[in-house]
């Protein structure tokens, strides 16, 4: 049974069970990924994995609802009736937002056949590839690509179809302790270049040996597009996402000039891998966040956006129930700080950081995180680098260091995988390098 | 402690051997030297309350066939979901060894697997309540209590959350090994948060995600969830005029919860063996112990004993066999303070030269089996709680996880809890709000100098059962014995 047929007999068996009144929305989803992984330069783990899966929400008595989902096409009597159980147990929420009505989409999505195609050979090319132009040096990393196509009808009219592939390359290369990254995800793998990230990630390890500590405190830096992604990740996530600004765990100033005037963000899943609609039906399209360093925007599903009196910006997911709606694909627009280079050459003194890891909010309302950098860290002094520098942790408010006068914004985007619970494990965050007046060292990984 | 195998459960059919035994035959057909197979059959409830209403109630099925396939040193591995019979088997068998021969284009040294035993047989989890047969409407009229519980004592936010894990495996090996397992897991917790100004406070019980284990209903139960709500909901209104957390190095005490992802973070993931050896490098990250140093080296003081027990009843991280079929064994981490022992799988224990595996795991039929904490505990130790405070004359005692973070050497952390209070002339004095500490691994642990756990209820299993890893991303359930414990010398308050 195709997707389209799937998700119309779940709707037709939902009125068989549950009345003309009761309101559904049905997403029947055949998703495809498969990962390539290798370490110590050879393939240790290579996966492949097929699914179809049917996600079924329920409401009955206008506010009793109830969610499940099953791989078992053959169930979908059971996982009907297993819904509407649990949904007549409910009480009746009197903040249902309702279904989203039909509503045209604005893209149906981009998928490449030739990457949803790839074999694992093509993915081993990929792997060899980056493996070769390290010349030498230890690897590891993987090739990932993936193909997710969704159907999704409502009881209120919606019926859409999209479809989208990905492809991700991201791989370190090392030398006597000291690693180097290079990572890219794009919409297909012909648009990824294994040889040229393998040949930047051994670069980066040459640069990164004999890193010694620097000292605790506040730190000028320039932050590569990997640890800014983590940055933005961060700020799309607690935020600029409706849940905390309903809960109030939010810092957000909306309409004041909270960032740098050099600081213009939103969210385009038009322009990256994400799906033309959200898990609600509602069409998606580029939402703008901040304008200029004024925040102007917020991601929202249904639910928040009838708390904030607002319409939904079609960021619901399977997680913003619990985790509230985030951006999915979001995009820092280039600025006029010039390439990595020239950012570090307007550093007097300063550091330069590759990538970002395990970072972890400390304080919501002011977006303090805490990390550590990973894969290279350099000390600048006069607009060069003069030495590596050893793992380093911080404590930092993202929100606070994007502050007015504390930024420059590079001008090469550049798009990176980044997990924003995503549907195939990955989003796309798109951003240029930053330089940042100030950055709050706390700690170093000998003491 | 090994866990004898029993018979295959009843709930394993034997259709799902029939499928999985198609799969490792269609593998070896087409060229592998190895093959195993699981059909996994798992099914999901989630139920969330927030301020005195069900907030979502979500309920997942998922049936589906993995399949490794190993061609000289190079493993593949296929998955699909809700294989439609004998040709759908098959299909995936043949598809991990054309994976596995893919993955021999960029070969690694040659490897063999540590030898199991090929066992017919089977285990299930002891489980008194079904936790799908309690009645919706009875943890549904739990949860909404709770959350009402704390909105009427004041707080902004009031949560709470339940879950419940059914999963019916068959394993079938190309060794002759044929496995079943049926393993219930069920958990429960609630959180409260206030929001002042310029700040939040959060509060949770029993642990900041919950407790859960290899159990039924009954845990919950214990949980006694209503019990509870009044205090935290209090404490967290307490926390917005509280003091803050002092800066400084200083003594620190800390709670069970914390001390056991304190466990997990520092010990558990250090100790993983494809850490180890590179296989991790490039996402999860690597160890900073050496194998050359395993059975010498000081990780901690010789309070510090910590065992890889798959076999605690009732643990989160307890099974009958690991997703190689390896029976499940209790080892030794660190005895007296020394490491000592690994968490292994068949092809890294071969690797490194050791002669045992055993806790290699996988998230549901679609995902690889890999290297994972079981339960990684730390055994209960010679003191109390109020006999540590009683014996610390300037120190914080903190408790319930709110943040972590941990380089990817597993060396430099930082915590930060939900509440502190100061200790001061050996009693437990003010309250303080957003504590935090750092350390080094190692140096933390040699800095432990009294440990909790001879007072009854002070050690526990917690369950984590959001433990992040792999490659596809993989959620794993672990467990973790803790009790108090108290470090000297370390550095709290740390801002931002």
């Amino acid at each position: 049974m195709n997707l389209d047929d799937l998700s119309t007999a779940v709707l037709d068996e939902v009125r068989r069970q549950a009345g003309a009144d009761a309101a559904a929305t049905v997403r029947a989803q055949q998703a495809a990924l498969a990962l390539t992984r290798f370490a110590g330069s050879a393939i240790h783990q290579n996966v492949a994995d097929e699914q179809v899966t049917v996600h079924l929400e329920l409401t009955v008595d206008g506010g009793r609802t109830a969610t499940a989902s099953t791989t078992r096409a053959a169930a979908v009597p059971d996982l009907v009736a297993a819904t509407l159980a649990a949904a007549r147990l409910r009480p009746r929420d009197a903040g249902w937002p309702g279904l989203a009505g039909a509503a045209p989409l604005l893209s149906p999505g981009s998928y490449d056949p030739t990457t949803a195609e790839a074999s694992p050979a093509a993915r081993a090319e990929a792997v060899a590839a980056f493996v070769e132009a390290a010349g030498g040096l230890e690897t590891a990393g993987f090739v990932q690509t993936a193909a997710l196509t969704t159907v999704l009808a409502t009881t209120a009219g919606q019926h859409v179809r999209g479809a989208t592939t990905s492809a991700i390359c991201d791989g370190i290369a090392r030398l006597a302790g000291a690693d180097g990254v290079a990572r890219a995800m794009a919409g297909r793998l012909a648009d990824v270049s294994p040889a040229a990230l393998g040949a930047r990630a051994a670069a980066k390890a040459r640069a990164g040996v004999d890193a010694a500590p620097v000292e605790r405190g506040p730190w000028p830096v320039v932050l590569e597009p990997a640890a800014v992604a983590d940055v933005i990740g961060g700020l799309v996530s607690g935020q600029f996402n409706g849940k905390a600004v309903v809960d109030g765990t939010s810092g957000l100033q909306l309409g004041s000039a909270q960032f740098d005037p050099a600081v213009t963000l939103a969210d385009d899943p038009l322009a990256g891998v994400g799906l033309p609609f959200d898990t609600e039906g509602t069409p998606a399209g580029r939402t703008e966040l901040v304008r200029d360093g004024v925040p102007v925007g917020l991601t929202t599903d249904r639910r928040t956006a009838a708390a904030l009196g607002r319409t939904s910006s079609g960021h619901a997911s399977d997680a913003s129930a619990t985790w509230g709606p985030v951006a999915g694909d979001p995009v820092l627009t280039a600025g006029a700080g010039g390439s990595v280079d020239e950012l570090v050459a307007g550093l007097e003194r300063g550091l330069l950081v590759s990538d970002f890891w395990y970072t972890r909010v400390v304080d919501p309302k002011r977006s303090v995180w805490t990390g550590l950098t990973r894969n290279g860290v350099w000390l600048v002094e006069d607009g060069r680098v003069v030495r590596p520098v050893s793992t380093l942790r911080f404590t930092q408010s993202y929100l606070e260091a994007l502050a007015p006068g504390r930024v420059v914004v590079g001008s090469d985007v550049d798009p990176q995988p980044y997990r924003l619970m995503g549907p195939m494990g990955y989003n796309r965050v798109a951003v240029p390098a930053l330089r940042l007046a100030a950055w709050n060292v706390t700690g170093t990984t000998t003491g | 402690m090994v866990n004898m195998a029993q018979d295959i459960p009843a709930a394993v059919g034997s259709a799902a051997f029939d499928a999985a035994t198609a799969a490792v035959e269609a593998a070896l057909a087409a060229g592998a030297r190895y093959a195993d197979a699981r059909l996994v059959d798992r099914r999901h409830e989630s139920l969330t309350a927030r301020d005195g209403d069900v907030r979502s109630l979500s309920q997942t099925t998922s049936a589906g066939l993995g399949v490794r396939a190993l061609v000289g040193s190079s493993w593949g591995f296929a998955a699909l979901g809700d294989p439609a019979g004998d040709a759908d088997a098959r299909r995936t068998g043949a598809r991990a060894t054309a994976i596995a021969q893919a993955s021999a284009a960029v070969p690694g040294p040659p490897m063999e697997l540590v030898g199991v035993p090929a066992v017919q047989g089977g285990w299930a989890s002891e489980c008194r309540e079904d936790p799908f047969a309690v009645p919706l409407a009875e943890k549904a009229d739990l949860l909404t209590a709770v959350t009402a519980t704390m909105r009427a004592a004041g707080v902004a936010v009031a949560e709470a959350l339940s879950q419940a894990w059914d999963t019916r495996t068959a394993f079938v090996s190309s060794e002759g090994a044929r496995i079943g397992q049926h393993v219930r897991e069920t958990g429960a917790g609630m959180h409260c948060l206030t929001v002042g100004d310029g700040e939040t406070q959060r509060r949770s019980y029993p642990a900041f995600r919950g407790q859960y284990g290899t159990r039924g209903w009954e845990l919950v139960r214990e949980l006694d969830l209503p019990g509870h709500a009044d205090r935290i909901a209090a404490e967290c209104q307490e926390l917005l005029t509280a003091p803050q957390c002092p800066s400084g190095d200083t003594t620190l005490l800390l709670g069970g919860e914390q001390m056991s992802l304190q466990i997990h973070e520092s010990v558990g993931h250090a100790i993983e063996l494809d850490r180890i050896l590179g296989w991790e490098a490039a996402f999860a990250g690597t160890s900073w112990l050496d194998l050359q140093q395993l059975g010498s080296l000081r990780f901690g003081s010789e309070l510090m004993n910590i065992t890889i027990d798959p076999t605690i009843p009732g643990a989160l991280g307890s099974f009958g066999f690991d997703d190689e079929g390896t029976p499940a064994t209790a080892r030794d981490a660190v005895r007296d303070g020394v490491w000592v022992g690994v968490l292994a799988g068949r092809d890294s224990a071969a690797v490194a030269g050791l002669d045992y595996a055993g806790s290699v795991r996988a998230d549901g039929y679609a995902r690889l089996p890999m290297v994972r904490m079981t339960n990684v505990g730390l055994e209960p130790g010679p003191h109390t709680l109020d006999e540590m405070i009683a014996a610390t004359d300037d120190g914080v005692l903190m408790e319930h996880n709110r943040s972590w973070s941990i380089d990817d050497r597993r060396l430099n952390f930082q915590f930060g809890c939900e509440i502190g209070w100061e200790v001061r002339k050996g009693r437990r004095g003010r309250m303080l709000k957003n504590p935090s500490y750092t350390g080094i691994g190692p140096r933390f642990w040699q800095s432990l100098d009294m440990l909790g756990g001879r007072a009854p209820g002070e050690w526990r299993a917690w369950g984590t059962p959001n433990c992040g890893k792999g490659q596809p991303g993989q959620v794993g359930h672990t467990g973790h014995g803790a009790a108090p414990a108290r470090f000297a010398g370390v550095r709290v308050g740390v801002r931002g």
